[in-house]
């Protein structure tokens, strides 16, 4: 373990499980007195707070570079994956191209093609432990549901599943043990390595084999760029959704008027979704300064990590009234919990249909429900935030 | 009412769609623009305004009558 953080303005920790555990009132103390704090951990790095500020760091693509968005430094990944992770980890011209192959796959009518397959899955996972009168809402629920759709999208067997899950947790989750993260790292490579080369020449129509045949002004797209495509694909789908959808139904579990309301009146759910997005965000980015710039009168220097706190800039007094109460039916939610500018999450379509179908289906089938007590609701951060253990019981 | 997309702005998040489909197209890039002419009719303008309220890039804007 780390040393314990003294001045969270000038020694954040951002794997703190005090900052875990209650990021809000940490950010609402920097945003009130700093409002960009800075911390020499894990290669130094500036945490704005401020829905303004990060937003203008966003959109500030020739400042701030997506050459690197881990929130701790990744070095050396690029030996292994020479081309990224693109199109999140890349600046245009390579972001707009890898962005425009990925696009489709998560279009409206693309997504409606995935809904029916996530429906039944909720109603398969809800089978496995409703005559329990409990479950882990987390473990049992909300993290076997995006993994298996992004499964069905790579077009990989669902057995895999599992494997999955604990690549992306120690890739994400303990991405400050860089010995179980490179290990995780490499067990992926070298399967989604294998994957692509039962594909190559075939006429498969998942998204590995259709990225194997793609091209890109005449030339066929090289393995690098896929490899790195697939790879954030599974990474990206998975552990973000999954936290978002755990938040949510934490928060059901506590807060009996919000859920009684849903439950009741399912048409709530797609702005009610938005709020939890808002409030329970579980993705900060990074960005990397391309050369000297100043933000909100903070001096960043070239080579400077930016983590993009897009969650606290949703809690900004600033851009949302009464930010830190969540009200489901929320009119005013401008909302960056999928980023902002040209690197907007290129999955947010189908987040939305998983957490949407997600939360329905469980309300349908177990409308009331609550924390089992005594039993502690664990939480994971870092780069993804989310509960990872929420007891409940529906007796 | 009328309203406009900028397309300048748009990255495709598609909140104005997902409130608001009577009023919005999407593309497979995500991308929306206004369905006909942007013309809103009188029913719909308070979800017209829920979908500006709702634009994280403050894309959609109400033209001037």
């Amino acid at each position: 373990m780390s040393d314990a953080v003294t001045d969270w303005a000038t020694d954040y920790d951002i794997f703190d499980p005090a900052y875990v555990a209650d990021p809000f009132t940490i950010w609402d103390d920097l945003r009130a007195r700093c409002p960009i704090a800075r911390s020499g951990r894990y290669g130094g790095s500036w945490l704005p707070t401020r829905m303004a500020d990060v937003t203008e760091i966003a959109r500030d693509i020739e400042h701030f570079s997506s050459r690197e968005i881990t929130v701790v430094p990744t070095d050396t990944d690029s030996e292994v994956l020479p081309a990224g992770s693109p199109p999140i980890q890349a600046d245009p011209p390579v972001h707009t191209w890898t962005r425009r192959l990925l696009l489709p796959w998560f279009s409206h009518s693309r997504i409606a093609t995935y809904e029916p397959y996530t429906r039944a899955l909720c109603n398969r996972l809800v089978d496995g432990f409703i005559e329990d009168g409990s479950a882990d809402a987390a473990a049992d629920y909300a993290q076997q549901i995006p993994v298996r759709v992004i499964g069905r999208i790579l077009g990989v067997p669902d057995d895999m599943s599992d494997t999955f899950t604990g690549w992306v947790r120690s890739i994400l989750e303990f991405a400050n043990d860089e010995e179980r993260r490179v290990a995780a790292r490499d067990e992926a490579i070298v399967y989604f390595i294998g994957e692509m080369e039962q594909r190559r020449g075939r006429d498969g129509d998942d998204l590995i084999s259709t990225l194997l045949r793609a091209e890109v002004d005449g030339e066929q797209v090289s393995d690098e760029f896929i490899l790195g495509m697939v790879g954030l694909t599974l990474i990206a789908g998975a552990d973000t959704t999954w936290s978002a959808l755990g938040s949510s139904l934490w928060h059901l579990a506590t807060h009996e008027e919000d859920r009684v309301r849903l439950a009741d009146d399912p048409a709530l759910l797609p702005v009610a979704v938005e709020e939890f997005l808002r409030a329970y965000s579980p993705v900060t980015m990074a960005r990397i300064v391309t050369e000297d710039v100043e933000v909100a009168g903070c001096p960043m220097h070239a080579g400077d990590r930016v983590l993009m706190n897009f969650p606290a800039a949703n809690r900004d007094p600033d851009a949302f009234e009464n930010p830190s109460r969540v009200v489901i039916d929320r009119a005013v939610n401008r909302h960056v919990a999928f980023g902002a500018g040209i690197h907007r999450c290129a999955g947010s379509n189908l987040a939305r249909m998983e957490l949407q179908v997600g939360l329905q289906e469980w309300l349908s089938r177990i409308p009331t429900f609550r924390l089992a007590e005594g039993d502690e609701v664990t939480w994971a951060g870092g780069q993804v935030r989310g509960p990872r253990h929420v007891g409940v019981v529906f007796p | 009412m009328r309203i406009r997309v900028d397309p300048d702005k748009c990255t495709g998040h598609a909140r104005c769609y997902g409130l608001s489909p009577e009023l919005f197209d999407v593309d497979d890039y995500g991308l929306s623009s206004v369905a006909g002419d942007g013309a809103v009719p009188v029913e719909l303008e308070d979800k017209a305004r829920l979908a500006i309220a709702n634009c994280p890039e403050y894309a959609i804007e109400e033209l001037p009558e």
